[in-house]
Formats: C-alpha cells, sequence, structure tokens
C-alpha cells in the first residue's frame, strides 16, 4: 500500500441512486436557532457507556459545565448548553427509541459561558496526548450520526499504525446539508481541525472527501487548503452510500477495510467534517461541544433551513423555526431518510449525532405492504457490501437466522440500499436489525 | 395553558398530530412487480405485433385464448388458495403472453387453453406462486402440450398472405429442413444464403408465433437492456454459445463449417434467450451464475438441436437449467466486501 494509491477516482462497486433533494437547503446560510428555554440533555448521546449525572436537581450551571461524567474509556462527557438552573433527571423520550436518562435545564436567558475556557493560539505545539485530552474532555463523538467516541479512534492500538486521515464531507444521505453548510461557512476550522487529527496521530495526509454535488464546498474547501500541501480535497462520485466509512476509504485510499474490520486495520481513521470543526473549537478555544448544525427540512416543513442549534434543543421548536409542519406531515425522521429514524414524539432533543431533521408529507410515505421476492437481483447489484439481501431477506422471513448468518449477515451496515431498489417493497432492513437481535439474545 | 376555549380546537391536532412511524429507508425507488411485469409485456409488443402480421387470425385466437385463460386460471386458483387475488400485477398476463408466442398458430385451441392452465395452476400455484416456481411456467405449459399433442406441436404454417389466413400451408421450420434434409434443401426453399438469413431476421418463416422475427424481438430485448430490466449476462452468453458450438460442431464437413448464425437466428433461440431465460424467479440472480446459466443454456440447446430428438431445443434446455438455478447461486455466491482481506486479520 503506497502512498501513491491514494490519487485514485475509483469508487465502490454496488450503491444507489435515491433523488439528493438537497436544493430544499443547499444554497441556504446557517441561521442560528433561538436559545431554547428548556433542553433536554440526554447523558448517552453515543455509542458506549452512558454518562454519570455530576449535577442535581435545584444546581445552577453555566453553559460549557460538565454535567455528565465519562462512564468508561468508550463513552464521551456531556455538558450544559445554556446557563440556568437543572430542574429534572430522569427518563426522557430519546430520538433512538427510547426513553433514556436526561438532564434538564431551564434557561435563565444569560447564556453565560463557564469561567476559565482556556484558549490556546498555538495549538499545533501542543503534544499529542494533550490534544487527545482536550478532545476527549470536550465530549466530542462522531457527529456524522455514528456518535463513537472520538478520542476513542485516536487512539488505535501500537500494531495498527495510522497513517492516512479522511474527513468525511461525503454526506450522501438525500435531503441532508448541514454538513454541506458547515464546508462553505466553517472552512478554514475544518482545515485547522484536520491538522489537529493529524498532529495527534502522527499523520502526514490528510484527505477531505466530498461528493462532487457540491462544487461550492469543494472549491471552498480546497481554498481553505490551499495552503497546506499535507491537506487533500477530494470530489468522490455521488451515490449513495459514498458517504460511509469503508465506502470513502475505497474510493480515496484505495484500501478494503476487511470483512468484520475497522478502518484502523487499513491505516486509516475517518472523522466527520462536523467532527473535525468541533475539535477545532475545542482545541483553539477550550470550548465543550455544545451545538451544532442540523438541517430542518422535506416537504413537511414550511421554510425547510440550516440552522446551528443547542445539544437539547426540541425538534419541535426547530420545525416551529422552519415554519413549522404542513398540513399534510406524517412522518418526522431524526437523520436523512435512508438510515434515520423516524420519531413518534416531535419533543426528543438534538443531540451530537442529529444531522437532521426530516419531515415527510403524506404523499412521500410508502405504506405500501410487501409482495413475494420476484429474484430480480436489484438487491445484490445495489448493495455495496456485495451481500445477497435477497437470500437474507427470504431467510429471516421464515426465521431461519442462522442461515442468514451463513449468508454474511453480519456484514450489513443496514444502509438501506435493498430495500431502496426493491420493487416488492421487501422491508430488508428491518428483518436484519430483527435477525441480529435474534442472534444476539441466543448468544446470551 | 392560557389558550382561550375558543383556539384550543385549533391548536391541539397540532400538538396530537400522529406520526407514522417505521423502520428506515423512508425513501423508495419507483420500482414495482407490476411495473416489471407490465413493461416486460410491452416489450414482447414488436414481437406480437410480427405474429399477427405473418399468422393473421389464429395467431390472434391463441393470444385470446392464453390470456383469458391464465388471468382467469390466476384468479381461480389465488381463490382456491385463499390468497389475494393479484391479477393486476401482470405477471399471469405476461406468462399467458409468452405461452401464446410459443405456440405454433394453427393449434386447435384447446391447446393454448391447457397449456395455460398446466402453466399457471401447476408450474407456478402448485409450487407457491409468484416468486417460488422452479420452472418458468410458459415453458412447462409448453412442454406439456408439445409431448401431450406431439403432431399438432409439431406441424407448422408458413407465413398468410392474408388475414384470415385461409390459404396457411404447412411447411417445416428452417431447423427441421437443416436438420433432415441439410443445408441444400434448405437453400432450395429460401433460395440463397443471403435471403435466407433476411428472411430469418424479419421472420418470414414457419414457426412458433412470436419467434421467429428476430428483429422484432431484439428490438424489445434491447428496450430491456436499455431499462436495465434485464442485462446482458444471460442473454448474450446463451446466443453466443449456440452461435460457436453450432459454427464447431453444426457442419456436414468437419468442424468450424457449422452454419452458426443460422443457428443464432432459427427456433426459439431468440424469444428464449431475451425472454424466458432471464425470467427473474427461475433464473440465478447472481451475475457470474447466469453467466453460467446462460452459457449451459446455450450448449444444451445444441446439444439437442444436433444430436437430439428434437430440431429445437431451446424450451427443454432452459427448463433443465432451472433446476440449477438455485443452486448456481449458492455455489457462486457474490464475494463479500473485505472477506479476503479478513483473512489475515485478527479481530
Amino acid at each position: 500500500m503506497e502512498a501513491t494509491s491514494v490519487k485514485t477516482s475509483a469508487t465502490f462497486s454496488g450503491g444507489v441512486h435515491p433523488a439528493g433533494n438537497k436544493e430544499l437547503t443547499s444554497h441556504k446560510p446557517t441561521v442560528t436557532a433561538a436559545i431554547p428555554k428548556r433542553v433536554v440533555i440526554p447523558l448517552s448521546q453515543h455509542i458506549g457507556a452512558p454518562t454519570k449525572p455530576l449535577v442535581v436537581i435545584g444546581q445552577e450551571v453555566k453553559k460549557g459545565e460538565k454535567i455528565g461524567e465519562s462512564g468508561g474509556f468508550v463513552s464521551a462527557p456531556v455538558h450544559a448548553t445554556v446557563s440556568g438552573k437543572v430542574t429534572a433527571i430522569g427518563s426522557f423520550p430519546h430520538s433512538m427509541g427510547t426513553d433514556m436518562a436526561a438532564v434538564v435545564i431551564e434557561s435563565d436567558g444569560k447564556d453565560e459561558w463557564i469561567a476559565g475556557l482556556k484558549e490556546t493560539t498555538d495549538y499545533l505545539q501542543l503534544s499529542p496526548d494533550e490534544l487527545k485530552k482536550m478532545v476527549s474532555e470536550a465530549g466530542i463523538v462522531g457527529m456524522g450520526g455514528a456518535t463513537f467516541p472520538t478520542h476513542v479512534k485516536l487512539s488505535p492500538p501500537k500494531e495498527k499504525p495510522i497513517d492516512v486521515i479522511i474527513l468525511n464531507g461525503a454526506e450522501c444521505e438525500p435531503y441532508l446539508t448541514s454538513d454541506h453548510r458547515l464546508m462553505v461557512e466553517k472552512s478554514k476550522e475544518i482545515v485547522e481541525g484536520l491538522k489537529i487529527l493529524m498532529r495527534i496521530l502522527n499523520v502526514k495526509k490528510g484527505y477531505i472527501g466530498i461528493e462532487a454535488n457540491k462544487p461550492d464546498a469543494v472549491e471552498t474547501m480546497k481554498k481553505a487548503a490551499a495552503g497546506s500541501p499535507d491537506v487533500e480535497v477530494f470530489a468522490v462520485q455521488v451515490k449513495y452510500p459514498q458517504g460511509a466509512e469503508k465506502m470513502l476509504i475505497k474510493a480515496i485510499a484505495n484500501r478494503t477495510v476487511p470483512a468484520g474490520g475497522l478502518p484502523m486495520d487499513v491505516g486509516v481513521v475517518v472523522q466527520n467534517v462536523g467532527t473535525a470543526a468541533a475539535i477545532y473549537d475545542a482545541v483553539r478555544y477550550g470550548r465543550p461541544l455544545i451545538e451544532r448544525y442540523v438541517t430542518v427540512t422535506g416537504r413537511g416543513v414550511k421554510e425547510p433551513k440550516n440552522f446551528l442549534a443547542r445539544i437539547g434543543t426540541p425538534f419541535s421548536q426547530l420545525i416551529e423555526e422552519a415554519g413549522g409542519l404542513t398540513d399534510d406531515a406524517a412522518k418526522v425522521i431524526a437523520g436523512g431518510p435512508m438510515m434515520g429514524m423516524s420519531q413518534y414524539n416531535m419533543e426528543v432533543p438534538v443531540i451530537k449525532g442529529t444531522s437532521g431533521i426530516l419531515v415527510l408529507p403524506k404523499a412521500e410515505v410508502s405504506t405500501k405492504s410487501y409482495g413475494p421476492c420476484i429474484r430480480c437481483a436489484r438487491c445484490i447489484d445495489a448493495c455495496p457490501m456485495h451481500l445477497q439481501p435477497s437470500l437474507i431477506g427470504l431467510f429471516i422471513e421464515k426465521g431461519h437466522y442462522e442461515d442468514a448468518k451463513d449468508y454474511n449477515l453480519m456484514d450489513c451496515f443496514e444502509c438501506g440500499s435493498c430495500t431502496f431498489v426493491c420493487p416488492a417493497n421487501r422491508p430488508m432492513v428491518q428483518w436484519v436489525k430483527r435477525a441480529k437481535r435474534e442472534l444476539a439474545k441466543k448468544k446470551n | 395553558m392560557e389558550a382561550t376555549p375558543k383556539e384550543q380546537p385549533k391548536e391541539q391536532p397540532k400538538a396530537q398530530r400522529e406520526l407514522i412511524v417505521s423502520i428506515g429507508p423512508h425513501m423508495l425507488s419507483e420500482e414495482s412487480t407490476a411495473k416489471i411485469m407490465w413493461t416486460v409485456s410491452a416489450a414482447l409488443l414488436p414481437a406480437t405485433l410480427m405474429s399477427v402480421y405473418y399468422f393473421g387470425l389464429p395467431a390472434i385466437m391463441v393470444i385470446v385464448v392464453c390470456l383469458m385463460t391464465s388471468l382467469l386460471a390466476e384468479a381461480g386458483m389465488q381463490w382456491l388458495l385463499k390468497k389475494p387475488i393479484t391479477l393486476s400485477d401482470g405477471s399471469a398476463f405476461l406468462t399467458g403472453l409468452l405461452l401464446a408466442l410459443n405456440l405454433p398458430a394453427n393449434a386447435p385451441l384447446y391447446i393454448p387453453f391447457v397449456g395455460s392452465v398446466v402453466a399457471i395452476m401447476i408450474a407456478k400455484h402448485l409450487f407457491g406462486g409468484l416468486g417460488f416456481n422452479i420452472f418458468n411456467p410458459a415453458l412447462v405449459g409448453r412442454a406439456f402440450v408439445l409431448v401431450s399433442f406431439a403432431k399438432i406441436m409439431t406441424t407448422f404454417v408458413a407465413p398468410a398472405t392474408s388475414f384470415m389466413a385461409m390459404d396457411a400451408k404447412t411447411t417445416a421450420t428452417p431447423l427441421v429442413l437443416l436438420k433432415e434434409e441439410g443445408m441444400s434443401k434448405l437453400l432450395e426453399v429460401f433460395h440463397t444464403k443471403a435471403m435466407l438469413y433476411r428472411d430469418l431476421f424479419v421472420g418470414n418463416r414457419a414457426g412458433s408465433l412470436g419467434e421467429t422475427s428476430v428483429i422484432a424481438i431484439l428490438l424489445g430485448g434491447v428496450f430491456l437492456l436499455a431499462k436495465r430490466y434485464i442485462t446482458w449476462h444471460i442473454p448474450v452468453t446463451f446466443i453466443a454459445t449456440v452461435g460457436i458450438l453450432a459454427w464447431i460442431f453444426g457442419g456436414k464437413d468437419g468442424l468450424m463449417t457449422g452454419d452458426g448464425l443460422l443457428h443464432m437466428m432459427s427456433g426459439g433461440l431468440m424469444l428464449g434467450a431475451f425472454f424466458m431465460a432471464t425470467d427473474y424467479v427461475t433464473g440465478p440472480s447472481v451475475r457470474s451464475a447466469q453467466v453460467v446459466f446462460g452459457v449451459a443454456c446455450g450448449a444444451l440447446t445444441v446439444l439437442i438441436r444436433l444430436k437430439g430428438g428434437y430440431p429445437e431445443g431451446v424450451m427443454f434446455a432452459i427448463l433443465l437449467m432451472n433446476c440449477f438455478a438455485p443452486l448456481l447461486d449458492r455455489g457462486m455466491r457474490s464475494k463479500v466486501f473485505g472477506k479476503a482481506e479478513a483473512k489475515g486479520v485478527k479481530k
């Protein structure tokens, strides 16, 4: 694996081309959402151990104050996102579908930062360990939606040396434009964030991958990276799921992450562009992760917009700020239409991984029932992991979970391409989730 | 809440709005089973029109009986089995149409009737219905009437000159002439090689309704290829294999003296390769397995044509290979992304 193999226009094989629908918001500059009167901050906003609350009911907190302590190595602290008083600690609806522990803060309207935030101008002089500690303390997690704690990705075992860092600005989910706007509006911060990442991992070359349907973002990022010969911006093919880690690594570095393996197995770390910007904020200004870009879009809201919103802001507030629901709004989704989760309660809060809120009108929501598999092979052609979703689906439909496993069920990352193309509307992703859960149950 | 009673009815529905919740993806392509079936049926339109042009009213009669019987058999069987009736998905229509295009124009009308009943009731529904049948229903229907009414099914008429087709003369198909009397006889009938090829290409020859016109079938086939409803893997390998093997082994004067082009444009090959072997349900779905399937279909066809008891082998070749489709899919599973790389990696 030579460094020269990086300059390739190759892409992964498979994938689908859903309508982008990004024109609803892609040209709209981000607006800062109102500071919520009340924020619900889940103690678990990441993959890994939930945090332990550090506050009690009635306690006054400042913006940026740590309110949840990391629950282990694979965990990330959470911080107050407004100044005010803690009014409740308990179980609240969460966009992942179940109720989860959360801290509720009533804003005092002052929006005061906690004292003692440390600014650092010569941050690239800091040692990798110091930088990593700052990232970890700031509660930064993967902001593309996976919410994996960032400091864990930055601590690869010794036997897996990293030589490439890729920033993911593909944003292949239809409708979403939060990463797009971030790249246009905060390109310098993203490049600086990438440099901090390169310093932490001692990597000489950093790449930024952007789907070619965002020419203005490619242009701006190229300009921002112009003075940095070690940073290169790539326009990658427009194809879902180009932004999946393994697919992006294939396209940019032409390396194949082993099945069941991680990017570090091929010497690569991938971070979302939003994560890089958050890292810059944390290192340069000492600010923890308390806000993020959120696209509120779809034909189910009256004025689709991009927001900079505090973590803990209820979906309902952002939807109101986007003109409110249309009369025929029928489905509210946290994230994009391919991998996002539909919500039953609009009071769920924005969390660190909420890239968008998509509202679909009734006409765009399919309620068709599914038919028999006609073995047309569209799903086989679409699967970026080269699985046979049709067969896996047939097995799971009949409850043969072990057979599905033999057909590499576990390599499925649930991108939904198979279900998107299926002419019989077969709910493959739903089945895959079921089979994985059933198999896990059997194991325990 | 400080809302006055007057405002309440306006506010409340908003707060209580019911949301649809489901597992993603929340966006689906426009494709549907019905759209596929009706589009494939539409792709058969040129071949259907050519059959009416060449064989006249009798062709229309065969087509109508096949379609009516297929639709009735589908509805009847679904009613008997207490399943939802799905005539609108177009699959029974397509089966009926394909069967009709595989029958001779002069067949008495109980033949399309019996063939359709066998195709839909036995080959399709007794195996589990759409998606679960092992054998191509239209071909099973045709195979059944071929062995049951062998004499009628192997008697073909020449293209007629009038619509009522009263003057239709029974005659042998080019493949029969070639097999039984050789190339010289064939040239006697068609005059020159060029005229032979031209007649085969446009369809001016004896044969089943929809199989004779190469150009009409190609039109539909290319349309399906362009729409990506089918891929090249089966039709191209099937037809090429027949051409190459017929050229190598099909000649009277030793190896490499056969007429590959003649074999490619004769019999039911074009119709079979583009519209029957590509049937999703009864063929393999892994692309590499489809290549093997196509080559094997081609090889079996040539074997039957040259050495078997029948002059034509496309139908039996496809039916035989239908048995192997699931096995091919299993044996030639797609290689999972990163599986090869996973071998040396410690987890």
